[in-house]
Order: structure tokens, then C-alpha cells, then sequence
């Protein structure tokens, strides 16, 4: 760590992991109300719960991207972050709006909700994702101008890198794509085309945008291959993401009530979203071969190549299964889909944002990498992760599969809960895999709890001796 | 290789290739939001179908259900239940829950008047005559 006011990443890439615990606990939760309908009812009706998983989802990777961007931003540019105050105020505002919002969903009943905090005057309540109240949009607003006040600040006065220009650029699309979150026309379909600006404009678009300049980062820091090479590969990555995926929203776009033609657009322009992700891994790898130095943070590094894999896998092969037109017909809106959203965000995002606070926080905390005994826990929770959300996805394709021969390509097809029960076995399988990967989220956590840093001399000494 | 292929030109791939197709898209939505209150009868919006609107996206119907096959998965397509119940059986329905059956999934009470249900029955009639290619395969949504 070059720079002081890189430490206000810290709190960030703390509250991330804090907000991702309360993330899987909800989910564990609707995963349990999938199998008994009553759990908790009606304290906790399975809206409630969901809207908490997704909305803690979106804020903790939010919080790991802004946390990453004030890492990261006043390295590249080779100067101190322009207000270092002000990004740690913006922090405690986005952690206590963050708080407010789930803590609202639990206690005040919806429609209430609504009628407290002026829906009727700006309806935007009620939507995946977008649920919260407008004052907590507005506040949303406020802190991504904030930190694009700060990064792009910081980007002027120092060094203009294209890691930067990336960075920052995403930044800024990612604060633009959630305006049309106050665009919720009164026809129905026009409303869903325009929810896509927000949701696939981030998943399927600028967040890509993001993890190409994350990966990017700690792949010129932990390799030290030339910086001019790895942008190259970025520029070609996210150029690859933007000409696929632009077009490529069409796939939304199939049944629900939009003109016919996104049924060809479509799918030919989102059959090649995958490419960005080939390409990913293929740049990944070919960046670990070429490295010059052995980094000792061997868990930051299995999180970096990790990422373009599992990203691969959830965004890019689940994506591409479901998102031709006619197999769509049968698996739209089926638990399919929540398979490959959860490989996806998982795959690319979580990913991410854990491989840069891997890389990260032993370097706020003083030290190049943590101790081997804190990074073989850590490892061991990636691989307890990542092989218990293959489970899950593998359990959710199950159930939508389910749904698709019975419900919806039968000749006599049954109804959604009659289906809804022949596919309880692959919901006994997720809330299990779920189960498994809530524990290999603490055995990441214990990670943080060990003390001391990777001794060189000691590590030689060991790997010699055998 | 590294001389054939530099930086600059792998950057202006990135923006020429993102400003294109911004464009492409653009000129596309906008030929769509022509073609969209065509397709799902926006004349029909009447005063009733929006507030029975306002009711089903206040009360986060979708965090449950899903509409044209978007929302959560925990209960069934709304999108053409109109067509699959009918008026009279979704007042019904809406009024009798929760179940209160063991195990079963639970949908809340949601304490609509006669109006209410009235404005919220209207909606999913709206709903259940867009044009959307036509999708669902069968009725069972």
C-alpha cells in the first residue's frame, strides 16, 4: 500500500463481508420456506426474505466495489485519494441507508412502507431488486456522486492509466444505468423493457466493466507481467462485453410484450455474451504463465483465477442455455434462471470483490500477505464456497428442468404447485449445498482472525526440507 | 504481434464498438415504445386497471409471483391468471388466504375492500391480453 488514504477502503471491505453474512442467513431462510411454507409465516413472508437476500447482495457488492475503487484508484493515478473525509462519511451514510432499508423491510409492512416515504408521489416501489423506498434511492444517488466526485478527482490530478479510465468510466455508467430505477411508467411493459436498463446494464454490461479492471489490477500487481500488455487484453474484454451485450438485452426481451424482433436480435447478439469470458480466462491464464514473480498471497491469487472461471461457468455457459429463444419458451421464469443468477453473481461479482479484498486487506492491515496458516483457511473457504454454489446451481437447474417438462412442454401439463412439489428434491439439495456454503463462509471469515504475516525464510525453510 | 496490435487501436475497438451499438440499441428501443401500447392495449389503461396497478406493486406481488415470467419464483404466473381462474375465483382467492395449511407455501392477507379487489382483478385483465409472443406455452403458466 503506496498511499494513506487507501485505508478508507477498509471499513468498506469489512462492512462488505458483514452484509454478505446477512445475505446467506436470508437466503438460508427462503431456501427452509421452499420446503415448509410455513416457516416463519407470517412474521417473515417469503417476499420479505427475498427482497432482504437480493437487496443485501446488490449493497454488499457495492460496498466492495467502492471500497476497491478507493484502493485502487489513488494507486494507479500515483497520488492520494483528493478527500479521503469524505469517502469515509459517504461510507457510514451508504452502511446506515443500507441498514434503514433491510431493517424497514423487516418491520414495516409494505404497502405501509410505500404510503410513509412518498411512493404515490414518484412511484418506484415494487420492483426485482429496486424495492427500496424512494428516500433510500435518492440517498443511492448521493453516495455513488460522492465517490465519482472523489475517484475522478483523483483521477485528474495524478496519473492517467487505462486501468483508471475503466475504472472510473464503470463508475460513472453504474451511477447513470440506476437512474431509470425513477422510471417506472404506468404500462407494464414499457416499465419491465426499462427495469433491464438497470438490471442487465449492470450485471450484463458496466459491471462486467468493473471485474475487467479489478482483475485486471491485481493481476499487473501480483504478476508484475507488463501493465501495457494486460490493458490491452482489458480493452479487447470489455470491448467484446459492450458490442454482445448491448444488443444483446434482447433476451429480456422475448415475452414480454416487446415487438417480435428482439426474438432474433436477441439471441443471436447474447448467444455471444460467453465470448467476453473466454476471453477472460484465456487472458488470466495466459497472465499466470507469464509471471515474473511468485506473489506469496496464493489465496488472493486462487480468488483472481478463480473468478474468470466461475464466471465463465454461471455467466457465460448457464447464461447461454437458457438464452435462445426457443429453449427460453419453456424455461423462462423457472427456477433455471435463479441457477444461473446465482452462478453468475457469484461466478463474476462475489468473486471479485473477494479476490480484491483478498488481495487488499492484508495490505491495509500492514502486511504484503497473511500468514500461510490464516491462507489455507482461507483457500479452504473458497473451495467450500464455490463447490457448495455449484451444488446449489445444479440443484436449481434441476427444479427448473422440472418445471419445464411438466408445467410447461406436457401434454397435459400440471399446475405450478403440483410441480412445485414433484421438484422437492432438488429443493432439499439447495437448502443442503446452501447449508455448506454458509459454512465455508465462516471458514473464509476465520481467515481474518489469525495474526502475523507470510514469513519468507520460514516458507523456504519448508518447502525445502521436503 | 505487440506492434501490429497496440493499446490505442484494442481501446478504440472498446469505444467504437460500445458507441455503435449504443446507437443500434437506442434506434431499436425507441422503434419498441412505438410498437409496446399496441401490443398490450395501453387505451385499456383505465383508472381502475392503474390503481389496481399501484395496489399489486405496493403490496411486491412479484416478490412471490412472477409476471410474463419476471419476479421471484415462489408462486405462480400472474400474467395470464386471469385466463386460467377468471374474475371470480382471483376475489375469492385473494380473500381466503393465508391458508393456514401445514407446510404450504403462505400467501399473506392483504385486507383489500370490494373496490380494491375489483381494481386488482382489472389489472391482471390487462395484463392477461398482451401480445407476448405467446408465451406462456399452456395456460398453467
Amino acid at each position: 500500500m503506496n498511499y494513506q488514504s487507501q485505508r478508507v477502503a477498509k471499513p468498506y471491505f469489512i462492512a462488505a463481508l458483514g452484509l454478505f453474512v446477512g445475505q446467506i442467513v436470508f437466503g438460508l431462510i427462503a431456501g427452509l420456506q421452499y420446503l415448509n411454507g410455513t416457516f416463519l409465516f407470517p412474521a417473515l413472508p417469503f417476499d420479505v426474505v427475498h427482497m432482504s437476500h437480493t437487496n443485501l447482495l446488490i449493497v454488499w457488492l457495492l460496498m466492495a466495489f467502492m471500497g476497491a475503487a478507493y484502493f485502487i484508484v489513488p494507486e494507479e493515478a500515483q497520488t492520494e485519494l483528493y478527500s479521503p473525509k469524505l469517502a469515509l462519511i459517504t461510507f457510514w451514510v451508504f452502511l446506515a441507508a443500507g441498514a434503514v432499508t433491510i431493517l424497514s423491510y423487516l418491520f414495516v409492512p409494505y404497502t405501509q412502507l410505500a404510503a410513509m416515504t412518498g411512493n404515490a408521489v414518484l412511484p418506484t416501489m415494487g420492483r426485482g431488486y429496486l424495492e427500496q423506498p424512494l428516500p433510500i434511492k435518492v440517498g443511492i444517488v448521493l453516495v455513488a456522486l460522492s465517490l465519482l466526485f472523489n475517484v475522478t478527482m483523483t483521477l485528474i490530478k495524478g496519473r492517467k492509466t487505462s486501468i483508471n479510465f475503466i475504472l472510473v468510466g464503470s463508475l460513472w455508467g453504474l451511477a447513470l444505468l440506476f437512474l431509470p430505477a425513477f422510471y417506472f411508467p404506468q404500462d407494464t411493459v414499457k416499465a419491465s423493457f426499462g427495469w433491464w436498463w438497470v438490471v442487465h446494464g449492470w450485471v450484463e454490461g458496466d459491471w462486467e466493466l468493473i471485474l475487467g479492471a479489478l482483475l485486471g489490477f491485481i493481476l499487473i500487481k501480483m504478476t508484475g507481467v507488463d501493465r501495457e500488455i494486460i490493458e490491452k487484453w482489458i480493452y479487447i474484454i470489455v470491448a467484446m462485453t459492450l458490442i454482445s451485450g448491448l444488443v444483446g438485452i434482447g433476451h429480456h426481451y422475448y415475452y414480454t410484450g416487446a415487438p417480435a424482433y428482439w426474438i432474433w436480435l436477441g439471441s443471436i447478439f447474447s448467444a455471444l455474451e460467453p465470448i467476453p469470458f473466454m476471453l477472460l480466462i484465456a487472458f488470466s491464464f495466459k497472465t499466470l504463465l507469464q509471471r515474473r514473480r511468485e506473489y506469496p498471497n496464493k489465496a488472493a491469487m486462487l480468488w483472481a483465477m478463480g473468478t474468470p472461471i466461475m464466471a465463465f461457468l454461471g455467466a457465460g455457459l448457464w447464461g447461454f442455455m437458457i438464452t435462445l429463444a426457443p429453449v427460453q419458451y419453456y424455461i423462462h421464469g423457472t427456477n433455471f434462471t435463479a441457477a444461473h443468477g446465482h452462478l453468475a453473481f457469484f461466478g463474476a461479482y462475489a468473486m471479485i470483490a473477494l479476490a480484491i479484498i483478498s488481495y487488499a486487506m492484508p495490505l491495509l492491515r500492514g502486511r504484503i500477505a497473511n500468514s500461510m496458516v490464516a491462507q489455507r483457511w482461507e483457500m479452504t473457504g473458497f473451495w467450500v464456497m464455490t463447490t457448495s454454489m455449484i451444488g446449489i446451481t445444479l440443484a436449481l437447474t434441476g427444479a427448473g428442468i422440472v418445471t419445464a417438462f411438466l408445467q410447461r412442454a406436457a401434454e397435459d401439463p400440471m399446475g405450478f404447485m403440483q410441480v412445485q412439489d414433484k421438484a422437492r428434491v432438488f429443493f432439499w439439495i439447495r437448502e443442503f449445498f446452501g447449508a455448506s456454503f454458509f459454512l465455508g463462509l465462516l471458514i473464509y471469515l476465520r481467515s481474518f482472525f489469525f495474526a502475523g504475516e507470510y514469513e519468507y525464510a520460514n516458507e523456504m525453510k519448508q518447502a525445502l526440507s521436503k | 504481434m505487440q506492434q501490429v496490435f497496440t493499446k490505442a487501436m484494442a481501446r478504440n475497438i472498446f469505444l467504437g464498438g460500445a458507441g455503435f451499438f449504443l446507437v443500434i440499441y437506442l434506434l431499436l428501443a425507441y422503434d419498441s415504445f412505438q410498437q409496446i401500447p399496441i401490443r398490450d392495449h395501453a387505451v385499456n389503461l383505465t383508472p381502475s386497471v392503474l390503481r389496481g396497478k399501484y395496489l399489486f406493486d405496493t403490496n411486491d406481488c412479484i416478490g412471490c409471483h412472477t409476471v410474463n415470467g419476471e419476479g421471484a419464483y415462489y408462486a405462480p404466473e400472474l400474467g395470464n391468471v386471469y385466463k386460467r381462474r377468471g374474475p371470480d375465483f382471483i376475489k375469492a382467492w385473494i380473500r381466503s388466504q393465508p391458508s393456514g395449511a401445514p407446510g404450504r407455501r403462505q400467501m399473506p392477507n392483504f385486507h383489500f375492500n370490494d373496490d380494491q379487489l375489483n381494481d386488482v382483478t382489472a389489472y391482471l385483465q390487462w395484463l392477461s391480453n398482451i401480445d407476448t409472443n405467446k408465451w406462456p406455452p399452456n395456460i398453467e403458466g
